[in-house]
């Protein structure tokens, strides 16, 4: 793909998600890595080849039948895009509206899942008074509302300190586990390496494929994080 | 869920942020056009009203024009006239105008005092027909002419076709300035929706990538318009019909009213305003939106 005029930014990519697996996206800053995930979130179209996504080729498929293909997948982006004018709550309901819901369909939910990634207490809280973790979480609950078949999560961590980071990476494999398939994109090697997950490693516009690597090692309590029932 | 904030759910939160007091411009600018179109209706209103009553009065009556033959004087010709036309079926009053009516017809032109005893009017019978059954020109000429009275007569049909005409002339000259007045609404919402809609890519991004349909987030811009549109159309409404109530309480019968009879059921049209300001609206502001969202990704 390529914006505009401007070289190529990615080619020759050939990539394949399997239904509930988990990548990392890897690659120096400007690598392609929010490029990418555009192209998959339906935010971009391919310059050329073919993007099929949920079984539907992008370029062929008529405009008024995107919004059904995004609402499937859910995306943390690396700027955030919360509505400062929402609160923490309507936020994460705004998915929810879009597709018709009401207040007394969506309410419990909302909240539950506020609850679950710890901004309980921040509710009616507006996005620029929340901290850089929060407004992360925030993100993150606003991305899975929906009970996306897709997360993508471009830099999650890259905003927060290294306990953030571990807490966010928990809720995403945790989301994972409950069946989404899940791709993040960070430089972040320290953390992709002690995950020990498949990494998809992006460089000069070509993507390269490397295995799950060594057993996982998160900290022991990692794989006791609370289970939620609303996802 | 412990401490809630000073807030709670708000099913209304309104998904474009609220206003930015650039749409104060936008609320004056349709008042001002709303404004002038209910003036426009009311005055087309009470417009047709006068041309209804004079219409009324000429095809309710008929003057006839008599003409001496020798050995008569003016008023001896008139009177026979008149005697002649008033047993016609059809015919109401007839009477034959004297000198000093005939005079106060004149005195706009000339003045009063002015006019030299010696002028020659013109003999003049004036005829009031039954509304019903209006004897015809023909009628009266046939009666005339049986009495030997050498006499023309005017039915008026010339200047009732005139008023027609200039009622006509009003109606649709309102009829086109409210188009002209919605046009210019249409208009200036449609500049309104392009610029809310770049000064809210950001919202209108991600309302996209949440999975909203080109028609959610127009319906968002529309509601918004329509609602200020309706506001704003209201507020001109008002403003034309306290001029409207103005007029009628201070025209009089030496003010506006003889020439322009505005009564008190023209100004209901204002209550139309605001509900064809927001059709106006939401029409505009969806159309612009739905086209210029096509064009994304
Ligand atoms: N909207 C854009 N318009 C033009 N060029 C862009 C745009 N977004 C990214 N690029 C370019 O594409 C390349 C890849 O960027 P990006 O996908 O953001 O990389 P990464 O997320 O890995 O840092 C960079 O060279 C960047 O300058
Ligand atoms: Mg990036």
């Amino acid at each position: 793909m390529r914006y505009g005029q401007a070289p190529e930014v990615l080619r020759d990519i050939d990539l394949r998600l399997t239904p509930g697996s988990f990548h990392f996206l890897t690659g120096a800053s400007g690598a392609g890595k929010s490029s990418l995930l555009k192209l998959i979130y339906i935010a971009a179209k391919p310059s050329g080849g073919h993007l099929r996504i949920f079984d539907h080729d992008i370029l062929t498929t008529p405009r008024t039948e995107l919004p059904f293909l995004r609402r499937r997948i859910g995306v943390v982006f690396q700027e955030f895009h919360l509505l400062d004018h929402l609160t923490a709550f309507d936020n994460v309901a705004l998915p929810l509206r879009i597709v018709g819901q009401k207040l007394e369909q969506y309410q419990s939910d909302v909240i539950e899942l506020l609850d679950w990634v710890g901004l309980g207490e921040r509710l009616w809280a507006y996005p620029p008074t929340l901290s850089g973790g929060e407004k992360q979480r925030l993100s993150i609950a606003r991305a899975v509302v929906t009970k996306p078949d897709i997360l993508l999560a471009d830099e999650p961590t890259g905003n927060v300190d290294h306990a953030m980071a571990l807490r966010i990476l928990r809720l995403l494999v945790e989301l994972n586990r409950m069946g989404t398939t899940v791709v993040i994109a960070s430089h972040d090697q320290d953390l992709v390496a002690r995950s020990g997950m498949p990494v998809l490693h992006l460089e000069h516009g070509r993507l390269s494929t490397q295995p799950a690597a060594a057993p996982r090692q998160f900290p022991d309590d990692f794989d006791t994080f609370p289970q939620t029932g609303i996802l | 869920m412990t401490a809630v904030e000073d807030r709670g759910p708000d099913p209304a939160a309104s998904i474009l942020p609220a206003q930015d007091g650039r749409d104060l411009g936008l609320v004056f600018t349709v008042a001002v056009l709303s404004f002038l179109a209910c003036i426009a209706v009311i005055a087309a209103l009470a417009a047709d009203r006068a041309a209804q009553g004079w219409a009324r009065q000429l095809s309710d009556s008929a003057t006839i024009q008599v003409r001496p033959l020798g050995g008569e004087t003016g008023p001896e010709a008139a009177a026979r006239a008149a005697e002649a036309v008033a047993g016609v079926k059809g015919v109401a009053e007839a009477r034959a105008m004297d000198r000093k009516s005939a005079e106060a017809l004149l005195e706009p032109w000339l003045g009063k005092g002015n006019i030299p005893a010696d002028l020659p009017l013109p003999q003049l019978v004036t005829v009031d027909l039954t509304p019903d059954h209006p004897a015809s020109v023909a009628d009266l000429n046939r009666a005339l002419a049986a009495a030997h009275v050498s006499a023309a007569v005017d039915d008026h049909s010339r200047w009732m076709a005139d008023v027609r005409t200039s009622g006509n002339v009003v109606r649709l000259s309102a009829a086109i300035a409210c188009l002209l007045i919605a046009t210019a609404a249409g208009s200036v919402v449609a500049f309104a929706t392009r610029q809310g809609l770049a000064a809210r890519r950001d919202v209108v991004e991600v309302l996209h990538l949440c999975g909203a349909e080109d028609q959610f987030v127009a319906r968002l811009f529309q509601m918004r318009f329509a609602a200020l549109a309706t506001r704003a159309s209201a507020y001109g409404a008002l403003a034309a019909a306290a001029v409207g109530a103005i007029l009628r309480l201070t025209g009089g019968t030496d003010g506006f009213s003889p020439a322009l009879p505005i009564a008190w059921t023209d100004l209901l049209a204002c209550l139309a305003a605001p509900a064809l300001g927001a059709v106006v609206a939401a029409l505009s502001a969806r159309s612009v939106a739905m086209a210029i969202l096509r064009e994304q990704v």
